[in-house]
Formats: C-alpha cells, sequence, structure tokens
C-alpha cells in the first residue's frame, strides 16, 4: 500500500496542499491572499515537475495496475506542471488588475492539474474517467470565472455541455470496451484486443473513446468549441487552455490507443489519421477570415492538434516521440504568443483585435521581433523550432506508409501560414491605425522573450527534450 | 582556418546581431552607422570568402574545407564546398556589398532594412554550403521570411501583394520538397548529402493510383524537389510571383533576388536532381527542356510588351534561366558547364540591370518607360554603363552572356536538336526587347519637362557598377576563370549521371523481358 502511495505521492501532496488552501482562504481574508496564492501554486507545482523529473525511473504499476508510472507520464506530468505553473504567474497581473484574479484561481488550476496528472499515468479506464472528470469539473468553472462578463460564462456553459455531452461518448465506449473485454484494465484490454480478433463491440468502444477523448484535444470535427471558449474566457485562461490540458488530453490519447489496444493499430490508425488531415484543414482555412487574436488563436491550435495527431495515427514509437517533441514545442510556442496578447491593452481594456497592430513595428521594434519570430515559429518556417516539430510528424507519418497525409499536412501548413504572415502584415507593413498600449509587465516580458528566445535557441540544442521523448515512446509502444 | 566556410557564412549574422542589440536610435548619426557597419560585415565576408576561392583545389572533384558537427535531434551540421558550389559563394559575397552600397539612399527603418539584407547573406551562403539535407532545407526556406519583410516593408505600391505571393507561392512548392527528403531520409538511412549523392534510389516503376510511374521513386522524388526549384528558379509556368516580388521590392531586393536567390533553383538542380535522381531526370527530361524552350520565348515575348522597366527585366531573367534548366537536363559537359556560366553571369548582368533601373528611379520615382527618353544628352556616362549591360544581356560576343548562352545552346543541340531550334530564336527575340528598352529609354530627344534637370551618375554608382563590369567583361573574354574551377566537378556528375542512366536502362529493360517471359507462361 505505501508503495502504492509513494508512485502518485507528487499528485497527493498537491491535493493536500489545494485542500488546505482551499480552507486557509475560506476562512481568512479571501481574495487579498490571490496573488500569493499563485505564486506559491506555481512554486509548488514547478518544484514538483522538477522533482518527477528528475527523479523517477523505469516503470512501476500502484493500485493494482490502476496507475502506471513511467518514462512517458513522467514526460507529460513535467510538461503539464511546468507550463500550467507558467501560465499561472503569466496571467496573475492580468487577472488582479481587473478583478479578476480570486482566490479560486489557482485552487483550481492545481486541481485541474491534478486530474491531468491522473489522466496521464493511468492504466485503467476507471482512472481515467475520473482524471479527466476532475480535469474538466475544474476547467468549466475556470472558463467562466469572470462571472459578470455574458461572454465568459457563455463559454463555461458551452464549455460545460459540450464537455458532458463528450465525457458521455466516452463513458459509453468505455462500458463497451469493459462489456466486451471484461476488463477496464489496459493490460488486460490488450491481451484482447488483437489485430484482426478485435469484436465489432470492441471497435465500436474504440471509436466512441476517440470521439470523447477527440473532444479534448479539440481534433475536427469535435472542435466546435474551442473558438468561442477561447475567445470567451479571460486571456489567462484561455492561455491555460490552449497549453497544458492539450499535453494532458494528447498524452491520455497515446496512453489509451497504445496501452489498451496497442496491437491493433492497423484499426484505429485511419480514424486518427482522418481527424488530423480535418483539422489541419479547418484549422488552417477557418483561421483566414479571423479579426480576433484568440479566435485565431483557437483555430491555430487546432490546427495544431492535427499535427499532433498525425504522430499518434502513424501508431509506431517514432510517432509517439514526434507526438511528444511536437507538444512540447507547441506549448512554449503557445506560452509566449499568449504573453504577447495579454501585453496588448488600451485604456486598461484588453485588446485582442488583430486591426489594433497596426504599425505595431514602429512603436514596439523589440517585442515585434519576438513576435515575428513566434509566428513564424507557429507556421513551422525553418529556422523556427516550430519547423522541427512538423519535421518530426513527417517523419513519423512517411516511416508509417503515410505519405499523403505528410504531404496534406504540409499542403495545409501553407495554406495556414497565410494567416500568421497576416499578423506579420499587420505589425510591419500595415498603414496607421488606433494605437494600442503595450503592458510593462516585467512578468509577462520575461515569458514572452523566453517562448521567442526559445524559438531560436532551440534550433542550436534542446536541451534533452530528444531523449526524454524517446525514451518516452520506448515506453508506450509495444 | 579550418571552420572558414561557418566564419564566412555568419559574419554577417553576427553582424545583425550586433546591430539588432546594440544600436539604437533613428536619428541620421544611427541611420549611417547602420550602413556602415552593413558594408563592413559584407566587405569582410567577401574579403574572408576570398581563402575559400584561393585555397580551392579545382582538380579535386570532391567537397572541401568540410566541416561536421553534431546537431540537434540526430542531424548533423555539415558544410562543404565543391566545383559546383564555390563559385556561388563567391558570386553571394561579391554582390552583397554591392547591394548594400546601393542602398544608400534608404530612409525608413535603416538598421532593419540592413539586418534583413545581412541575415540574408548568412541564410543564402549556407544554402551553397549545406551538406545535409536538413540543414540545407531550414537556410533555403529560413531567406524567405527577410526577403518577406524587405519586400513588404520597403517595396512599392502593392508590395503587399507582391510579398504574400512571393511567400506562399516558394513555401508551397518547398513544403513537398520537404517530404520528399523524409523519404530519401528512410530510403538512405542519413541526411547527408555526400552519402546521398553516392546512394541509389530505387528506379523499378510502378502505379500509384492507376498511374504508372515510369522511374518508380527517383521520378516522384525528383517530382517533389522540381516542385521546389522550379517555383525557386522560376520556369514557366510558375513564373508569376517573379515579375511582381521584383517590381515591388526595393532595387536592392531585386537585385539580391535576380542574382542570388534565382541561382538557388539552379543550384538545387545540379546538387540534388540530377546526381541523385539521375533516372527521374531522364524520364522528365524531354518535358523539362521543352518548358525552358517556351519559357525562352514566351517570356521574351512578354517581355517585349512590358511598360514597366523593372517588370521587362524581370521576365527577361526568367527566358535566361530558360537557358539555365536546359542547359542542365541537357546533362553533358557543355550544357552544365553552360547553365552555370550563365548563372553566374546573369548574376552579374541582371544585377547591374536592376541598379540601373535604381539609379533613375533614385531621381525620377517612376519605372515607366513612357516617362523616359533622351537620357544620353544629360546622363552620358549612365547611357554607356547601361548599354554595355544591354549588350550583356542580349549575348553579345565578348560580354559573358555570350558564353553562357552559347555553352547551353551547344549542349541543349546534342540531346534534342529541335528544342535548341525554338530556344535559338529566344536569342533573337532578347536582342529585340532589350534594344527596344535601351532606345526608348536613352535615345531620342530630351523633351520631357521633368527630365530637363536630371543629374548623372554620382561617384558611388559609378564604383557599384565598375566592379560589375569588370566581372561581366572577365568572364566573356576569359571564361576560364569559371570553367577550370567547375570543370572537374561537372564532368564527375555528368559521368555519374551518364553512367547511372545507362545502367537503369540496361535494368528496365531487362525487367521488361522478365514480365513478358513471365506472362507468356
Amino acid at each position: 500500500m505505501q508503495a502504492d502511495l509513494s508512485v502518485i505521492l507528487p499528485e497527493i501532496v498537491l491535493a493536500i496542499y489545494v485542500m488546505l488552501a482551499l480552507i486557509g482562504a475560506v476562512y481568512t481574508s479571501k481574495d487579498k491572499l490571490a496573488p500569493m496564492l499563485v505564486w506559491v501554486t506555481a512554486a509548488l507545482m514547478a518544484v514538483l515537475g522538477i522533482w518527477i523529473g528528475t527523479s523517477g525511473s523505469g516503470s512501476t504499476e500502484a493500485f493494482g495496475g490502476m496507475i502506471v508510472d513511467d518514462a512517458f507520464s513522467r514526460f507529460a506530468k513535467v510538461a503539464i506542471l511546468l507550463s500550467a505553473a507558467a501560465v499561472m504567474v503569466m496571467g496573475q497581473d492580468y487577472m488582479s488588475k481587473r478583478g479578476m484574479l480570486r482566490f479560486e484561481y489557482p485552487l483550481l488550476v492545481a486541481l485541474s492539474t491534478i486530474g491531468m496528472m491522473v489522466m496521464v499515468s493511468a492504466g485503467d479506464l476507471m482512472a481515467l474517467y475520473m482524471g479527466l472528470e476532475l480535469q474538466s469539473l475544474a476547467l468549466y468553472v475556470v472558463a467562466s470565472l469572470r462571472r459578470d462578463s455574458v461572454k465568459s460564462t457563455e463559454a463555461g456553459l458551452k464549455y460545460f455541455v459540450l464537455g458532458a455531452l463528450s465525457s458521455g461518448l466516452l463513458l459509453y465506449g468505455a462500458s463497451l470496451v469493459y462489456g466486451f473485454a471484461g476488463t477496464t484494465l489496459f493490460s488486460g484490454i490488450i491481451e484482447v484486443a488483437q489485430h484482426g480478433e478485435v469484436t465489432i463491440g470492441l471497435l465500436f468502444g474504440i471509436v466512441f473513446l476517440i470521439s470523447g477523448l477527440a473532444f479534448k484535444v479539440s481534433a475536427v470535427p469535435f472542435h466546435m468549441w474551442t473558438p468561442d471558449v477561447y475567445e470567451g474566457a479571460p486571456t489567462p485562461v484561455t492561455a491555460f487552455f490552449a497549453s497544458a490540458p492539450k499535453v494532458a488530453a494528447m498524452g491520455l490519447f497515446a496512453r489509451v490507443l497504445h496501452d489498451a489496444f496497442g496491437h491493433a493499430v492497423q484499426d484505429w490508425s485511419q480514424i486518427v489519421a482522418l481527424l488530423a488531415l480535418l483539422s489541419m484543414f479547418l484549422g488552417a482555412v477557418a483561421a483566414i477570415g479571423q479579426t480576433d487574436l484568440k479566435r485565431l488563436m483557437a483555430y491555430s491550435s487546432i490546427a495544431h492538434m492535427g499535427y499532433a495527431l498525425i504522430g499518434l495515427a502513424a501508431g509506431t514509437e517514432l510517432g509517439i516521440q514526434a507526438l511528444l517533441i511536437y507538444m512540447s514545442i507547441y506549448v512554449a510556442m503557445n506560452i509566449g504568443t499568449f504573453a504577447f496578447i495579454m501585453m496588448l491593452h488600451r485604456d486598461g481594456k484588453p485588446v485582442t483585435d488583430i486591426g489594433a497592430l497596426n504599425q505595431y513595428a514602429k512603436r514596439e521594434p523589440g517585442r515585434a521581433l519576438g513576435m515575428l519570430v513566434l509566428l513564424f515559429s507557429l507556421a513551422g518556417v525553418p529556422p523556427m523550432l516550430g519547423f522541427f516539430g512538423k519535421f518530426f510528424v513527417l517523419r513519423a507519418a512517411v516511416e508509417a506508409d503515410m505519405a499523403w497525409l505528410a504531404i496534406a499536412g504540409v499542403v495545409a501548413s501553407v495554406i495556414g501560414a497565410y494567416y500568421y504572415l497576416r499578423i506579420v502584415f499587420f505589425m510591419y507593413f500595415g498603414s496607421d491605425g488606433t494605437e494600442v498600449e503595450t503592458s510593462r509587465s516585467p512578468v509577462l516580458l520575461a515569458f514572452f522573450s523566453a517562448g521567442a528566445a526559445l524559438m531560436l535557441i532551440g534550433v542550436i540544442s534542446t536541451f534533452g527534450l530528444e531523449g526524454a521523448a524517446s525514451a518516452a515512446a520506448a515506453m508506450l509502444v509495444h | 582556418m579550418d571552420n572558414i566556410l561557418s566564419i564566412v557564412t555568419f559574419i554577417p549574422a553576427l553582424a545583425a546581431a550586433v546591430m539588432a542589440l546594440l544600436m539604437r536610435g533613428e536619428d541620421e548619426a544611427a541611420q549611417r552607422n547602420a550602413k556602415y557597419v552593413a558594408l563592413l560585415a559584407t566587405t569582410i565576408t567577401f574579403l574572408v570568402s576570398l581563402f575559400i576561392y584561393f585555397g580551392f583545389d579545382a582538380s579535386n572533384t570532391g567537397f572541401q574545407f568540410v566541416e561536421e558537427a553534431e546537431w540537434i535531434f540526430g542531424l548533423k551540421y555539415k558544410m562543404g564546398v565543391d566545383g559546383i558550389s564555390v563559385l556561388f559563394v563567391m558570386l553571394t559575397t561579391f554582390v552583397m556589398p554591392l547591394t548594400i552600397l546601393a542602398s544608400w539612399t534608404v530612409s525608413t527603418r535603416v538598421k532593419e532594412y540592413m539586418i534583413a539584407f545581412l541575415v540574408l547573406e548568412t541564410l543564402m551562403l549556407g544554402v551553397f554550403m549545406a551538406l545535409d539535407l536538413v540543414l540545407f532545407y531550414m537556410f533555403f526556406e529560413a531567406g524567405l521570411i527577410p526577403m518577406f519583410l524587405i519586400i513588404g516593408i520597403w517595396g512599392g505600391k502593392d508590395r503587399i501583394y507582391a510579398s504574400f505571393k512571393f511567400f506562399l507561392y516558394t513555401f508551397f512548392g518547398s513544403v513537398l520538397m520537404l517530404v520528399a527528403m523524409v523519404a530519401m531520409y528512410f530510403d538512405a538511412g542519413s541526411t547527408d548529402i555526400v552519402m546521398l549523392l553516392s546512394h541509389e534510389f530505387s528506379y523499378t516503376s510502378f502505379d500509384v493510383l492507376g498511374v504508372h510511374v515510369l522511374g518508380g521513386m527517383q521520378t516522384l522524388l525528383f517530382l517533389a524537389f522540381f516542385a521546389s526549384f522550379a517555383v525557386k528558379m522560376p520556369m514557366w509556368p510558375v513564373h508569376t510571383w517573379l515579375p511582381d516580388a521584383h517590381v515591388q521590392a526595393p532595387t536592392a531586393g531585386s537585385v539580391v533576388l535576380a542574382a542570388i536567390l534565382l541561382k538557388m533553383g539552379g543550384y538545387g538542380f545540379l546538387r540534388f536532381s540530377l546526381p541523385m535522381f539521375p533516372v527521374g531526370s531522364e524520364v522528365m527530361t524531354d518535358v523539362i527542356l521543352w518548358m525552358s524552350a517556351i519559357a525562352i520565348v514566351y517570356t521574351s515575348l512578354v517581355a517585349m510588351v512590358q511598360e514597366d522597366m523593372k517588370k521587362l527585366i524581370a521576365y527577361s531573367s526568367v527566358a535566361h534561366m530558360g537557358f539555365v534548366t536546359m542547359g542542365i537536363f541537357a546533362a553533358n559537359q557543355q550544357g552544365v558547364d553552360g547553365a552555370i556560366f550563365q548563372m553566374l553571369s546573369h548574376g552579374f548582368i541582371s544585377a547591374a540591370l536592376f541598379l540601373c533601373v535604381g539609379v533613375i528611379y533614385d531621381r525620377m520615382h517612376t519605372r515607366d518607360i513612357e516617362a523616359y527618353g533622351g537620357l544620353v544628352i544629360r546622363m552620358p556616362a549612365y547611357a554607356l554603363v547601361f548599354m554595355f549591360f544591354t549588350m550583356g544581356n542580349v549575348g553579345l560576343p565578348g560580354t559573358s552572356g555570350f558564353i553562357g548562352e552559347f555553352l547551353t545552346l551547344m549542349g541543349t543541340f546534342q540531346e534534342n536538336t529541335w528544342v535548341a531550334f525554338v530556344a535559338t530564336s529566344g536569342v533573337i527575340f532578347s536582342a529585340a526587347y532589350a534594344l527596344w528598352l535601351y532606345r526608348r529609354v536613352v535615345f531620342g530627344d530630351l523633351i520631357k519637362e521633368s527630365l530637363k534637370a536630371i543629374k548623372d551618375m554620382n561617384a558611388r554608382e559609378k564604383w557599384i557598377f565598375a566592379p560589375l563590369v569588370a566581372m561581366t567583361l572577365l568572364l566573356g573574354i576569359y571564361p576560364s576563370v569559371v570553367t577550370d574551377v567547375i570543370g572537374p566537378s561537372t564532368e564527375a556528375l555528368v559521368t555519374s549521371v551518364n553512367t547511372a542512366v545507362a545502367n537503369a536502362d540496361f535494368l528496365a529493360e531487362a525487367a521488361e523481358v522478365d514480365v513478358a517471359t513471365t506472362n507468356s507462361h
């Protein structure tokens, strides 16, 4: 039992902290504590992230296989914890200035982070569902954090209704799988689900599971909630949605498909490939007409999920490695970009209109240059790091004899390049428009420049990212 | 001096970084400093690159000055030059100081302008030196970013349209190449260009979606690379981005575009398409030769009716690049030598022609041919220089233009007589549009009021043209400076291609016989 508990010690530590902080904040000065709580929570998450990243080794199971701790889950957990901590710190100033910083915010984020950690180390359909719901419920509340704003509450409600629907799909899939496999343990399912022997009921189960998970990663055709939620939620929350939960959902996706159905790759790889294809193209095409930066980033993240899914569709070790590398780079790019979006304001009100960036490069050459680097990285243009993410998933696709998917991917990336270029166009070539002010917050600037610098420095050294991703992938793919 | 290639490549980038980080202010002194730093950096790059030229052993057909280091994601940082690439490196380092000098009149965002050009130089040099597929791709693609900004920020009236068209057109071409590169990596197990050059890609024909692909994988890979290089080159019918980009780009942008960026396409054909996919090239040869011939005739005719000087020269560039592709895919010694020669010569001549347009554009702020006439009366020196390069463009013997055209035509004649026949008529058309342009701009009476006060070239402008005149004459009178350097390498290239094709034909026939015997049973 004690051995079991030590496996989920980081989760326990974080959970106990959240409970204590919750009680403490309720009984004391409430929202005044919020800024401090943000920093403490972020620090704790960062410490946990570093701890997980440096300590664990090998692969251990706990609670009869319900929870698995291996290189893959550690990789995902580090990415989740660090990005969640980063986004929280980044948004603190933005939220407190606009009176949105309630003490629940850091604690809800921490709770959903616990959910994500459970998700990526789930070894059982029940653990999977538990983690997923813990994560989602916290996110629904965070989405409608601005209770007085119609848009924000609408975003929260939309997210909740559609999220509940997808959870239902997932649960239905899980029950089908249980019914036909006779177990909820991944290690049991994989023995039943061999290629060519997958019963029709199990196949239906896989399809429903995939549908539910596709919703969480906002893959087309389960993406409808994304633009509205991204636009409606306060920007720091949007930044959070675009980073850690995406990594967690993608990690869970990979874990279910490989741990439980790893011997039936042929049966699901076509479905995932189709999701990838649709996401890349819809993300690229639909973003063209957007004039709101946050909506644009929503479509951009849909497209990026499409590319990451290529790695999953490949169904190989190289594919999972590509997926992990892609997600890490994606998160870094998004944190930088959202830090930039948070900086923009006019008379204290946040500005997300693309037109506001007219001639931005003239007034703020340094920041415009940083954003330029991030945008080209998002577009996947070398020499930025974003290109190497794309390169990796293409490699995985070609290796898995899915050259058609690779070709479709690069074609979509050309279409997608257009809307990133459009932002560059406004910043550098645009005619004089209404001025936008730039926040001088040092925290935002730090994250923004770190994100941009990483896109260039990453080309010289990736700080062991590749090795870690490779170890994680080797763990997952059988 | 072990790292001389990296040193040459990264001097401009270093200077750009210094400018970006240390130089502040937008006043006149800051602008002047930016210009001098850029000029100094490009000049130093040129001087250092002379070590490459003089240290280069032409009789060695392998890669020289090779550097190798581990890079991220299991890729390699590998640089090197051989007879084919060394002169492109020299062309780049030679032209860049001139473009900086030509930009002396720029007055908006000077610092950023110079940074963009310096970064661009690093990326262009990298393209010609990279010996790793991904490294090559990185340099090749990254060059789009500074060029996009150069056209978009400092360009003319329709610069937005032109910059987007330029970026998306060329980006689309090259992403297909990226997929092909990934496929090559899995086939050969390496992204090392030296290794790939000796790797034989499969050329067994197969069917894809009901289409019979002659030459199999080689043809598909060839087509993917072709998509990229043909757009970059640019070849008819995917040349339409070039006139737009040229017209809208600032003078120095046009110069770099014409003199160096276009050469990347030709270089790519010589480095990848021809030696790595000889069978694929063989399969496509006739199509490409005819496309080149059409390009030469068609774009020459289009050039004739242009009313914008830059557009006219842009179309003439497309026509001249037609000679290059024709020479390359004739795949014999004269053709390939001529193609490289033509590219270098075009690098000097077209650069000079765009500079010629720049000289009068700076004074009159219009590129309409209509707006000029009789310039010889007030601008004799300019008339002389313009005349010289017009002749070079036409291919007058004694200028470098002649040698290139003659060699490529000779090479093509051996491969496909009809193509050579059609292409030769292009020479006449080029004389027609170039001389007509010259007559309308320089000759005639000086009747336009606005031109009455126009001034002749100043010392700076003369100094820009002097080296270009010298190189055009040198190459025209003593072509051995080029052919001696490239000769051994191109000979090795042509031999290996022809051997590969000969072997493949033999094998293909054998396979057909096999199939026939199996069927008869």
